[in-house]
């Protein structure tokens, strides 16, 4: 593993973890998935038993980050109980390299990241959920029998609990 | 009981309605008195001339502001001679989000040389009657014998990243109908935008 870890980093040119962040162990190669709303839509949807929780959020978003932790351990914790969770994030392009993968490799980001990048926010804000005004952290869980939207940040006790109510 | 009932139904509107309190197109909007980077207190009131207002929620800390300082002020260049000035206003909490306290409004405007005023909503209790949820927040107010009424909410165009690439320039489009006595197209869109710092 180790050799291969040090294959991966020798063949790429990974931009330096930022001051800011504490962690820079765990340097691998990240190759992000960008999409535009046609393409995301395939992630908020399933005819699965699974549960997905898809939290919309950006390195800028500092509630977003606060609560970034909460969604990781619920990943975690919730893989075995069939609960996967999905992290969009909604940054800008131009800081993809400087501040995305950074973020990324510095909190050793297990859960699957998906950026979107669609400029035409008004017309796919409400395919996600009709309630929702834009702002973020928001978040949505769903399975094949239920979806619930949420324009707000959370803490682990509050995400457990919405959890906990569609492994019912 | 009654407490009982109505400490639950403020609970539930709290928690579940936030998105969708406040102002809607067609209500109201009450007046405010707040101070500006001046140091001046202002009001609807003040503005004795406009037709309405371009009322903005925005800040210093949030990309999507920054992203749209220019065009806000563009804005109020285009409108203000028109009748429709631009007033911004920074709803969040500088205890929270310091990059947006008074002296950091000042100098941002100072910076950006911005042309209208950006008022400071400290007791944040002016966002919520507007239902502002994030920033930037637009909300367009005519000035009717009924009081100044909402026209528009939403955003500003739909395009955050490239000023060249924008295809809708919603609030130009509502002003400008509004100017022309025409009706909103598109009275009330969505975009991303940065949570209010509470």
């Amino acid at each position: 593993m180790i050799l291969l870890v040090f294959l991966m980093l020798s063949c790429k040119n990974e931009t330096k973890v930022e001051a800011t962040f504490t962690s820079n162990t765990n340097d691998e190669v990240i190759e992000l998935e960008i999409v535009d709303f046609s393409g995301l839509e395939k992630y908020l949807t399933t005819t699965t038993e699974k549960t997905y929780v898809v939290n919309f959020w950006a390195t800028w978003c500092a509630p977003c980050i606060k609560e970034l932790p909460y969604f990781e351990d619920l990943n975690k914790n919730y893989s075995d109980k069939n609960v996967e969770v999905i992290l969009v994030s909604l940054d800008f392009p131009h800081v993809y390299e400087t501040k995305l993968k950074p973020f990324i490799t510095a909190n050793n980001i297990k859960s699957k990241v998906v950026v979107l990048n669609d400029m035409d926010s008004n017309s796919w804000i409400p395919k996600v959920d009709e309630s929702w005004s834009g702002a973020i952290p928001a978040t949505l869980i769903f399975n094949n029998q239920t979806r619930k939207f949420f324009e707000k940040p959370f803490t682990y006790k509050e995400l457990e609990y919405e959890i906990n109510q569609f492994l019912k | 009981m009654y407490k009982l009932k109505t400490l639950v139904i403020a609970l539930l509107i709290s928690t579940v309605g936030m998105a969708q309190s406040g102002y809607k197109v067609g209500d109201i909007a009450t007046d405010f008195k707040l101070e500006n980077i001046d140091g001046k207190m202002v009001s609807l009131s003040d503005y004795v001339q406009a037709k309405g207002f371009i009322i903005i929620f925005t800040c210093n800390t949030c990309p999507f502001s920054v992203a749209y300082e220019d065009r806000i002020n563009a804005l109020n260049k285009k409108y203000e001679s028109k009748g429709y000035p631009v007033i911004a206003i920074m709803p969040n909490n500088p205890e929270t989000s310091p990059g947006d306290s008074m002296e950091a409004m000042q100098a941002r405007a100072k910076a950006k040389g911005f042309s209208f005023p950006y008022l400071m909503d400290k007791n944040q209790e002016v966002y919520p009657q507007y239902g502002a949820s994030r920033t930037p927040h637009v909300y367009v107010l005519e000035k009717t014998n009924k009081g100044n009424q909402v026209k528009y909410i939403g955003a500003i165009d739909d395009n955050y990243q490239h000023p060249d690439s924008v295809n809708q320039k919603y609030v130009e489009h509502a002003v400008d109908a509004l100017l022309a006595g025409k009706p909103i197209k598109e009275a009330h869109t969505r975009a991303i935008g940065c949570t209010i710092k509470i």
